[in-house]
């Protein structure tokens, strides 16, 4: 699976994931209140000196915001209509800001950390009969489904080819979906047979 | 709960993930709020899984997004697309897949491929919309009538995808009734 995450260590990896997520808290906060266009182009300008000062690998990433441009557009072209621009541009530019911070603290923040800082908000979850180990559990399973079920379609589709000489598109999706379950019925089985999730946590 | 609706769960999660990921399905007509298979995927978690283990699945994936990993339709993922004007859409993916599956429990002695459309229609467009709509007016400065005229491209694909949707329910039914889990006792 591409990752976002970097695997350069820079700076920001070595601050731990909580503050980091604490700091991206205080911003969105911090900036929604202000409707003032130079204060919204300097957090643009601050936020790339920051994926500068994170490396060249960083900096392609301000790429991901290429598919949202025709939007920002659209955005842009609204407030003109009602004749406020200023205002489209200083909403575009927070957008932006606030995507690339958000996406630096994922950029720099392995996806186990993130869960370990996150796990203590789960807890309540507890309450209701969910142990947050299951929670943990899904992510893993989740995960590890992704390629199988992709080599799954890969399969259906290569079989509708060789009987139709076409791709199979949507119509594939039915027999995904039942092929899936059959998958996920043995998943359970040995799940159950390794001790189960929810007994475990009865002890 | 029991092991298999875990397994369920985290299934139609990836199950989302792959719809959004496969290159055939990836249509992007406008950038932002892309419109893809994935929104399918929300539709078939709630039409296939029902309200809560439907919504329980969208959650889970959201959760996984969040965490890191690039399975929004396009390779988006992160932090970053809930800072983005389509998060309405985002939150509202399980709402949307918990009405789908309500009304499939609803009505789950009539014919499946009417009940279906509805659910979909219902979940993935009367429902999502609102919800994506005032995201987009609240992190754009737009009205919500200005908000609402940048979404409405998106529902011509919305009702197709409904469509597929209640077809592949049915496809499913009769070959397979167990594996609408909606439907079950």
């Amino acid at each position: 699976m591409i990752s976002l995450y970097l695997a350069e260590r820079t700076w920001l990896h070595g601050v731990p994931a909580g503050w980091k997520l604490l700091a991206l808290a205080l911003i969105s906060l911090a900036v929604t209140p202000f409707d003032s266009l130079p204060l919204m182009a300097g957090l643009v300008a601050a936020t790339l000196a920051l994926y500068a000062s994170l490396g060249r690998a960083a900096f392609a990433q301000v790429a991901l915001l290429r598919p949202m441009w025709p939007l920002f557009a659209i955005l842009i072209a609204l407030h003109w209509w009602n004749g406020d621009i200023l205002l489209g541009l200083v909403v575009s530019l927070r957008i932006v800001a606030m995507i690339l911070i958000a996406n630096a603290v994922t950029m720099t923040t392995r996806m186990d950390a993130m869960m370990d800082v996150i796990e203590p908000a789960l807890r309540p979850l507890g309450w209701f009969g969910i142990p947050p180990r299951s929670v943990a559990l899904a992510v893993a399973m989740m995960i590890r489904f992704v390629p199988l079920l992709f080599a799954l379609w890969e399969a259906l589709n290569e079989s509708w080819r060789a009987r139709t000489g076409k791709r199979g598109g949507w119509r594939l999706l039915a027999p995904f979906c039942i092929q899936t379950l059959r998958l996920s019925h043995h998943t359970a089985e040995a799940l159950a047979a390794r001790g189960g999730v929810f007994r475990g946590e009865r002890r | 709960m029991k092991d298999r609706t875990l397994v369920q769960i985290a299934l139609y999660a990836a199950i989302i993930a792959v719809l959004g990921l496969l290159p055939r399905f990836d249509i992007p007509l406008a950038g932002g709020v892309p419109i893809t298979a994935q929104s399918m995927g929300i539709m078939l978690a709630g039409v296939m899984l029902g309200a809560w283990r439907g919504a329980l699945a969208v959650t889970l994936f959201l959760f996984v997004v969040a965490l890191g990993a690039p399975l929004l339709a396009g390779g988006r993922g992160g932090l970053g697309v809930f800072f983005g004007p389509s998060v309405g859409f985002l939150l509202g993916y399980p709402v949307a897949a918990f009405a789908a599956g309500l009304i499939m429990q609803r009505f789950r002695n009539q014919p499946v491929l009417p009940v279906a459309l509805i659910a979909a229609v219902i979940g993935g467009i009367v429902v999502l919309y609102p919800l994506g709509i005032i995201g987009m007016s609240t992190l754009g400065s737009l009205s919500p009538l200005d908000a609402a005229k940048a979404c409405l491209i998106f529902i011509p694909g919305d009702t197709i995808k409904a469509v597929l949707v209640a077809l592949v329910a049915q496809t499913v039914a009769r070959g397979y009734p167990e594996a609408l889990i909606s439907r079950g006792a």
